[in-house]
């Protein structure tokens, strides 16, 4: 029954009149501005995600409970989001752009002030939460922002500032020393100037001086960080120190096999040779466990998502929408491929969990409020000029 | 701003590039994902098998169950190589919160040298996973177990393990016969059964702990367990119970071997002796012993060095590789090779001047006596030790019979079933001396091998088993030094064992031990001072071995030189005559005569085996010190 409604909402783009007898219905979901297929396919998402980590984290209940909670938090912020206009979300974005830049200062002098790496910031009792988690949508928002009231393609001016802005968060962050987040941010922000229709060359450009800025990138690369690209390029080398995790993850998904060894059956990380097993490195769970068939069907759910956030996005308005959902799926894509990437020994071990599968609160909320701005654009698609 | 803004922006234009890229991006998020799905497949198909082994592997260890040593018993049940529980320090570097406190700490509750921090610090390292506790020190004393307990609190990822350990607790009495384990090295690595030694730490290095190393061992059981990352053992997936290795009851008489310890205090020499009738090995001594404890956990450089550039060669097992030259103490068998070969009957006498001449010749080989013992009958030139009557009989037999006879009592051969390491020494023939030297051999050399000189060579062990075959009436058993294996005796005849000597007329055998009984108790015999209130039948036959020259090797003073050049004095014996019970060797290096010098040892062999205590009254210290 829910189902035949799903089928209708879904046909977004172009928006048809509404027809008679169906009004009431499709106007549910674009009354609570929410797309059904997305959030049924976040939702299995979550309950896969919630499947695996039972078994990743040895079978304890009470860390269970405590993700579903937070997806609840992540489901009710992204219901939220969703009811604000685009329109405010322009609005506020140079302000929480501002914000989000003024707290990384503040964590980076507390960092100075002796009290080691840190990431984050904490009113005691009360909330506790990473700046670096925020910027993954505040520096989409605010390029989005800008360029929407610049003429696209962008020219070189606008690139300039775009180039500014992003740089500034970047820097703080990879201070930190938070890599994988630092990456995630540039990545957000590359988005939203490659979907504003920068140009070909620029992007070749943009990948010569990429290459260039490798060797300074290692010279100012921690010692553990470089160690860890080492170790990813031959992990063998350490076999009981760093290259432990990427032999154990290996071994894991490769001895799941086709149909994997079952549900809690997974000798690798029921025996805790795997580490890291409900955090970052619980793909391998999911591999061990499900072989490739789970993963197939995992990351298929992935396409999915990512194939309607894109629908989603082209049905937005204006430029601000656009430019901020396409990044917003994007970045989300490039979670799970950096992710899965590290894991399975194709790319080097940086610190990024995957989406809503992984352990882990701020990550989880920062990713479904992006799913919230999301829904906002694409249920507002209709109150804006054409 | 240059231009100002246009009014509207190109929509249309911004909505095309947007949906082209966001297609493009889309393509290329198919990409990337079909480029995961290949490494996933490549993984989990392709490289199934290699990564199914390596989970398992993981997960599934086969921990060695090593068996218990087989325990050595002497041949009244008296211990002589037992397992004696140690204590390992072990250490998990996962479980330490900081590496090098501990280390410290640990060096000074042990109160080690501060050195040793190093050296724990690399032995931390040596394991094959993350969470197996490393070795830091084996054999931990009692204190040291005490303090490490009481300080366990500061202590955490240090562990003490038990192990058995082989102790010998009268090492330096039997070291020798009995042979030692030590710490398997790389060479026996090579050659060893893996499995069977997986567990294993110890294998016999020489005597008895070697030729049956096969029966204490055992045979290891294993089990195997599935553990989680941190090693720890979460449940049992099978199990062999390891076959603990076989006791050894050997032939040898504890307190004989003291005894046999005890006369040679302080001197370079060995006492061999057996029991003539099953060929049982009584007592193996070779002195100076040491200490073959201090193999087992591995001796350190310096005392090893130290051992091994002794000047008096405490490691060398004179028993069975001393080489000596028998000497005098030959002329026995010399009488009966003549017998055998018919060169001489009992009653055939010759006349002795002092010395010999061959034909043609006009070298004197002299006897020791210059004006020479007259008239001279078998029994005779056994009791006064003539030379005259065996150049005589050496002359008439040639060098090859003399020698084929001289293999009949095993001499120039290894003689027993389970000896290991022994030496052949050399029984030298006309062969032997081409094929060494390249030179004919020379009549004269014959007469010096009459005597028991010259180039022939006879070990201790050689000269017992020999004498034990002659008081035996020629008829051989093979001697040995395991009287059971587990519970199984040995057979009485061994495999490989010589054929009997047969004499054409047995009553033969008495005029030998007529002779031999008059080296002791006759009014002229060599030993008669020995044979002083015998209260039983004895025979023997003294010796004395010329050292011609020193090893090239070894480092002397002038002072040691002096002693270093004495003769060997040398001794063998049985007793009783009528019914043998012990045949005995006795070679004391550098000692001088053996009739008053080594004759007394032997009697005192005999003296403790064949009497009650209370009727032994002859004081062991006294007669020492009476020789001095």
């Amino acid at each position: 029954m829910a189902f035949v409604d799903l089928t209708r909402g879904m046909r977004g783009h172009p928006v048809r009149p509404p027809q008679s007898g169906m009004t009431r219905r499709r106007s549910f979901w674009l009354r609570i501005h929410i797309d059904p297929w997305l959030l049924l396919l976040l939702v299995i998402l979550m309950g896969a995600g919630l499947l695996v980590l039972y078994s990743a984290s040895g079978q304890r209940l009470p860390v269970v409970m405590a993700q579903a909670t937070r997806f609840g938090i992540a489901l009710v912020a992204m219901i939220v989001l969703a009811q604000f206009s685009p329109t405010t979300f322009v609005r506020w974005s140079p302000v929480l752009y501002g914000i989000t830049v003024l707290m990384l200062v503040a964590v980076e002098i507390m960092g100075d002030m002796g009290m080691g790496a840190q990431r984050w910031l904490e009113i005691p009792g009360v909330i506790r939460f990473q700046p670096s988690e925020l910027m993954k949508l505040a520096m989409p928002m605010m390029l989005a922002a800008y360029l929407s009231r610049r003429e696209l393609p962008p020219r070189w001016r606008d690139l300039v500032v775009c180039a500014a802005l992003m740089a500034v968060p970047v820097v703080l962050i990879a201070k930190q020393p938070d890599l994988g987040t630092s990456l995630l941010v540039i990545c957000a922000a590359v988005f939203v100037v490659l979907l504003a229709g920068l140009s070909w060359r620029f992007v070749g450009l943009l990948a010569v001086i990429a290459a260039a800025a490798l060797p300074v990138l290692w010279l100012n690369m921690h010692n553990y960080q470089r160690q860890r690209v080492l170790t990813f390029l031959n992990p063998e080398s350490d076999p009981l120190g760093s290259g432990w995790n990427i032999i154990q993850s290996t071994t894991a998904i490769g001895s799941g096999g086709l149909l994997g060894k079952g549900w809690l059956q997974g000798t690798q990380s029921q025996l805790e040779f795997l580490p890291e097993r409900h955090t970052d490195f619980i793909v391998a769970v999911l591999g061990e466990e499900f072989g490739l068939l789970g993963m197939v069907v995992v990351l298929v759910l992935y396409l999915l998502i990512v194939s309607r956030g894109l629908w989603l996005a082209n049905t937005a308005q204006d430029t601000f929408g656009r430019l901020l959902a396409g990044s917003i799926v994007l970045t989300f894509f490039i979670y799970v491929f950096v992710n899965v990437g590290m894991v399975s020994g194709i790319l080097p071990v940086v610190g990024v969990p995957l989406p809503l599968v992984s352990y882990g609160g701020t990550s989880s909320v920062t990713l479904m409020a992006g799913f919230g701005i999301l829904m906002s654009i694409q249920a507002h698609r209709r109150l804006l000029p054409r | 701003m240059r231009k100002p803004r246009p009014a509207l922006k190109n929509a249309q234009q911004e909505v095309r590039i947007f949906r082209l890229r966001s297609l493009l991006a889309l393509l290329v998020v198919v990409g990337l994902l079909g480029l995961l799905t290949g490494r996933l497949a490549y993984l989990q198909v392709v490289k199934h098998e290699v990564y199914i082994t390596r989970s398992e592997n993981n997960r599934v260890r086969v921990e060695p169950l090593p068996p218990t040593r087989g325990l050595i018993y002497d041949r009244n049940g008296e211990l002589l190589a037992e397992n004696r529980p140690t204590y390992n320090l072990m250490m998990v570097r996962e479980r330490v919160d900081d590496v090098e406190a501990t280390l410290g700490l640990l060096v000074d509750l042990l109160e080690l040298p501060e050195g040793d921090v190093e050296a724990f610090r690399q032995r931390s390292r040596q394991r094959q996973r993350p969470f197996q506790p490393a070795l830091l020190m084996s054999d931990l004393n009692e204190q040291q177990i005490a303090r490490l307990a009481v300080n366990r609190h500061r202590l955490p990822g240090v562990e003490i393990e038990a192990q058995l350990l082989r102790y010998y607790p009268d090492a330096e009495i039997v070291a020798h016969a009995l042979g030692f384990v030590g710490r398997i090295n790389a060479e026996e690595m090579e050659t060893l059964d893996v499995g069977n030694y997986a567990g294993t730490h110890f294998i016999g290095k020489t005597g008895v702990e070697r030729f049956y190393e096969d029966q204490l061992h055992g045979q290891a059981g294993f089990r195997k367990v599935e553990t989680n990352a941190r090693g720890r053992v979460l449940r049992e997936l099978g199990r062999s119970d390891p076959v603990p290795g076989q006791d050894i009851t050997l032939t040898l008489d504890k307190q004989l071997q003291t005894l046999g310890h005890e006369l040679l205090e302080g001197r370079r020499g060995s006492i061999v002796a057996i029991q003539p009738g099953t060929g049982e090995i009584l007592a193996m001594v070779s002195s100076p012993g040491f200490d073959s404890n201090r193999f087992v956990t591995g001796i350190d450089q310096a005392s090893y060095r130290a051992l091994q550039e002794n000047i008096d060669l405490p490691l060398f097992n004179r028993a069975i590789r001393g080489q000596y030259p028998p000497g005098s103490t030959i002329k026995p068998f010399m009488a009966l090779a003549g017998l055998v070969e018919g060169e001489i009957t009992p009653n055939k006498t010759i006349y002795d001047p002092g010395y010999f001449q061959l034909p043609n010749d006009s070298r004197r080989y002299r006897n020791w006596l210059r004006w020479g013992h007259g008239r001279v009958d078998m029994e005779r030139s056994i009791a006064v030790s003539n030379n005259t009557y065996y150049y005589t009989l050496a002359h008439a037999l040639g060098i090859d019979r003399i020698s084929e006879r001289m293999h009949d009592f095993g001499f120039g051969e290894r003689v027993t079933y389970d000896i290991f390491g022994e030496s052949t020494a050399l029984m030298p023939n006309r062969d032997w001396k081409r094929a060494r030297f390249n030179q004919s051999w020379y009549p004269g050399e014959t007469l010096s091998v009459g005597i028991g000189q010259g180039y022939w060579m006879v070990t201790p062990l050689q000269l017992a088993t020999a004498t034990s075959v002659l008081a035996n009436r020629g008829k051989w058993v093979m001697p040995r030094i395991a009287q059971r294996i587990g519970d199984d005796p040995m057979p009485a005849d061994l495999p490989g064992t010589k054929e009997d000597i047969e004499l054409a007329t047995p009553e033969w055998w008495d005029r030998i031990y007529s002779g031999m009984e008059k080296v002791i108790s006759g009014t002229e015999g060599t030993a008669r001072r020995t044979g002083v209130d015998l209260q039983y039948r004895m025979g023997g036959k003294s010796g004395t071995a010329q050292v011609f020259s020193l090893g090239q090797d070894q480092k002397y003073n002038a002072a040691e030189l002096a002693e270093r050049l004495r003769d060997h004095a040398l001794f063998m014996a049985f007793a009783p005559i009528e019914d043998p019970q012990i045949a005995v060797s006795v070679i004391v290096e550098n000692a001088g005569g053996g009739s008053t010098h080594a004759a007394h040892l032997a009697r005192a062999m005999t003296d403790a085996w064949l009497l009650e205590p209370e009727e032994n009254e002859r004081d062991v210290e006294a007669l020492l010190e009476a020789e001095e």
